[in-house]
């Protein structure tokens, strides 16, 4: 009998009952929750006169509708302008209060996007499961948990059940092999994969991504590529356990303690798929062959390298993508043929919960330092992921990069991502963006978004339109370098 | 949940592909804490020339007359056919509420998005997958003929057009129980709580970490 792959093992692990139909029961170790898709969950226990299973599986943020700049925030809740944001934020801390669940309030230091806020905290271990309602919940698989998005309908669900109805999905794994060039990064390996799988690509798999490239990058890394694995149609994404996942996790609050360590880390390192493993389809890809990525249209399957043109629906052979792409091009006021590097852009966005850890927050900054948002970008901005990466962030200095360069320096939350709060394009508007969709109207009505790497997003503010950052003044940024650690 | 009745439903076409969520229902009707009233703004984007906001009344707001539902003809649809990848994206359960508050019963479509497909059955409405070929065939035919019905056999699993031609498709069989009796599938698994249970305790024995109130 073949092996498993880390995603059966992980199901097994979980199966609390199966059914004759195929559908089955599984267990759900730890539930994120938020302010938006929690309401009428919240509300349906409430009228059905039931109670969480479990009060310690839950753990809560608000961070969709949250403002980000430093006065509304300053108010609290309060500061929420919009009355129907504040009341969907006013309502989460009432249900997590009359509820009894953990919740880490608008100005609470450890508020954040839940994504960030998960593993950050250590509420994300290898081997649960976990589930929010927010499709990229995909983003703790990097940790080898089977985690993925849900609806309003199963939030209640797993609150009264501490379950969920699930079907098995099928196993895919994507290879990447090889050495990354200089300047491409974990977005644009995720990136480069959904432009060659599609975003309908991965629907019903559960994808774990494997190969040397994705052993070598951090556990931060590792989330941004999970995170979008719902953009190429999976609902999972999953990277096995390694060294790296384990020191991520040590001194974490959420983090086993000093007894539990040892048996868990020895449960950990079997986290991996066995090597007869079956996968019921493989993609490969070489490392060094890709480019730093841009998105040229309203789907994030519409990506070429930085160095091509806007492609030609002519060029398409199956009608119905002719005829989306053509909308595309129309939608973002792009002509076939179009040098990428030629696009201007009006705004720029860092942040999001693909982008908006640490380590992207340094990359951007590595670009930024020394030099100045051109002057056709209007609004530059860098949004953290939570309070904490704001912290850091802070004592390293790189607030005062971004701002001496003329970004904006945010508070924490989703921010231009979805464009809840005030944060949003006008109609028409250009923006590069280190989030996960470019869907139409997605940052603002009529907005139109290019997303990409946050060393992408950074030079294509300083050049005022999208560059290769490879070959961005790379002289510069070395003498940079030298000097800081001099 | 309520019951899925066999219906005989007008037919809408919708005309594209990787219809996502944020297309089904902007994010700034996200706000609301209900889960009604998502209707009137259905498609948002698509339907009206103006941006929307929640609260408003529509009733003032231009209409998009390129628009498929704008069409008188499709007035009163129950049954939108659609293109694949169907409601990729987001997770956002508003988009099978909107689609349930507009009047949709069944969204017919080559292939749709996990999630989707997930939070619509759990709202009675029924998705039904059909190869490319077919669905292209029926995007032809009601297009050419106004007023095109199809009746939707649950039970039976079959589409029967107004030929009389029939379709079989497929529906998991838990599924379509629980939409045929109108199920509420909370109370289904809360029976099996001695099951939970049991589970739960070999679990904590099994890793101890994972629960925090020990
Ligand atoms: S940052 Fe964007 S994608 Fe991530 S949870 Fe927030 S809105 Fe969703």
């Amino acid at each position: 009998m073949a092996g498993q792959t880390l995603y059966d093992k992980l199901w097994a692990q979980h199966l609390v009952t199966s059914r004759d139909d195929g559908s089955a029961l599984i267990y759900i170790d730890r539930h994120l929750l938020h302010e938006v898709t929690s309401p009428q969950a919240f509300e349906g226990l409430r009228l059905a006169g039931r109670k969480p299973w479990r009060r310690d599986a839950n753990l809560a943020t608000p961070d969709h509708n949250v403002p980000t700049t430093t006065k509304e925030r300053s108010a609290g809740n309060a500061g929420i302008v919009d009355d129907v944001s504040r009341i969907q934020v006013e309502t989460l801390d009432a249900n997590c209060e009359s509820f009894d669940i953990e919740e880490f309030r608008i100005n609470d230091e450890r508020q954040g996007i839940v994504h960030v806020v998960g593993p950050e905290q250590g509420a994300t271990l290898p081997g649960m499961t976990v589930v929010c309602g927010d499709s990229h919940t995909a983003t703790h698989g990097a940790f080898a948990a089977l985690s993925h998005g849900i609806g309003t309908s199963e939030v209640e669900h797993v609150l009264a059940t501490q379950c969920l109805i699930a079907q098995k999905m099928k196993n895919m794994q994507v290879r990447v092999e090889g050495q990354l060039g200089l300047g491409v990064t974990a977005k644009d390996i995720v990136l480069a994969i959904i432009g060659r799988i599609g975003t309908a690509g991965g629907t019903g798999y559960a994808i774990e991504f494997a190969g040397s490239a994705i052993r070598e990058l951090s556990m931060e890394g590792r989330m941004t590529i999970c995170n979008m694995a719902i953009e190429a149609g999976a609902r999972v994404g999953l990277v096995a356990v390694d060294d790296h996942t384990i020191e991520y996790l040590r001194g974490r609050p959420f983090a086993p303690s000093a007894e539990q360590w040892p048996a868990a880390v020895a449960a950990w390192r079997e986290l991996v798929s066995d090597a007869d493993a079956h996968f019921d389809k493989v993609v490969e890809l070489d490392a060094a062959a890709i480019e730093p990525q841009v998105t040229w249209g309203t789907s994030p399957e519409m990506v070429v390298n930085v160095s091509a043109e806007v492609p030609d629906p002519a060029t398409a052979d199956d009608e119905t993508v002719v005829r989306g792409m053509q909308r595309a091009l129309e939608y973002m006021g792009l002509e076939a043929g179009q040098k990428i590097t030629d696009i201007r852009l009006d705004k720029v966005f860092i942040g999001s919960c693909t982008n908006s850890r640490i380590e992207d927050l340094r990359e951007a900054a590595k670009v930024a330092q020394g030099r100045k948002v051109a002057d056709n970008v209007q609004l530059a901005m860098v949004v953290p992921g939570s309070g904490l990466v704001k912290r850091l962030a802070e004592a390293e200095g790189l607030d005062q990069i971004f701002i001496e360069a003329g970004f904006e320096w945010r508070e924490p939350g989703c921010s231009m991502c979805l464009a809840m709060n005030a944060d949003k394009l006008g109609a028409g508007e250009r923006c590069a963006s280190t989030s996960n969709r470019n869907f139409e109207g997605r940052q603002g009505y009529g907005g139109r978004t290019h997303l990409v790497s946050p060393a992408m997003a950074a030079a294509a503010a300083i050049e005022g339109h999208f560059v290769d950052v490879r070959d961005y003044d790379p002289g510069s940024a070395r003498d940079r370098d030298d000097a800081l650690s001099a | 949940m309520k019951k899925f009745e066999h219906l005989q439903g007008l037919v809408a076409p919708l005309d594209r592909a990787n219809v996502d969520t944020d297309l089904i229902i902007p994010k700034q009707f996200l706000k609301s804490i209900k889960r009604t009233g998502f209707g009137p703004n259905l498609f948002d984007e698509l339907r009206y020339l103006d941006e929307g906001y929640p609260g408003q009344d529509v009733s003032s707001r231009p209409l998009n007359p390129d628009f498929v539902l704008n069409q008188p003809r499709y007035r009163g649809a129950q049954v939108l056919l659609a293109r694949r990848n169907f409601g990729c994206g987001s997770s956002r359960e508003h988009a099978p509420w909107a689609l349930d508050d507009f009047g949709f019963r069944v969204v017919i479509a080559p292939s749709f998005a996990d999630i989707f497909y997930n939070n619509s059955f759990k709202n009675g409405i029924l998705l039904i997958t059909l190869d490319e070929e077919t669905v292209e065939r029926l995007f032809q035919e009601t297009e050419a003929s106004e007023g095109y019905r199809l009746d939707v056999d649950l039970e039976r699993q079959q589409l029967t057009t107004p030929s009389g031609e029939t379709i079989a498709f497929e529906v998991d069989p838990f599924r379509k129980h629980c939409l045929l009796e109108g199920l509420d599938d909370i109370g289904l698994t809360l029976a099996q709580s001695g099951t939970i249970r049991d589970f739960e305790q070999r679990h904590r024995q099994a890793q101890p970490w994972l629960f925090r109130d020990a």
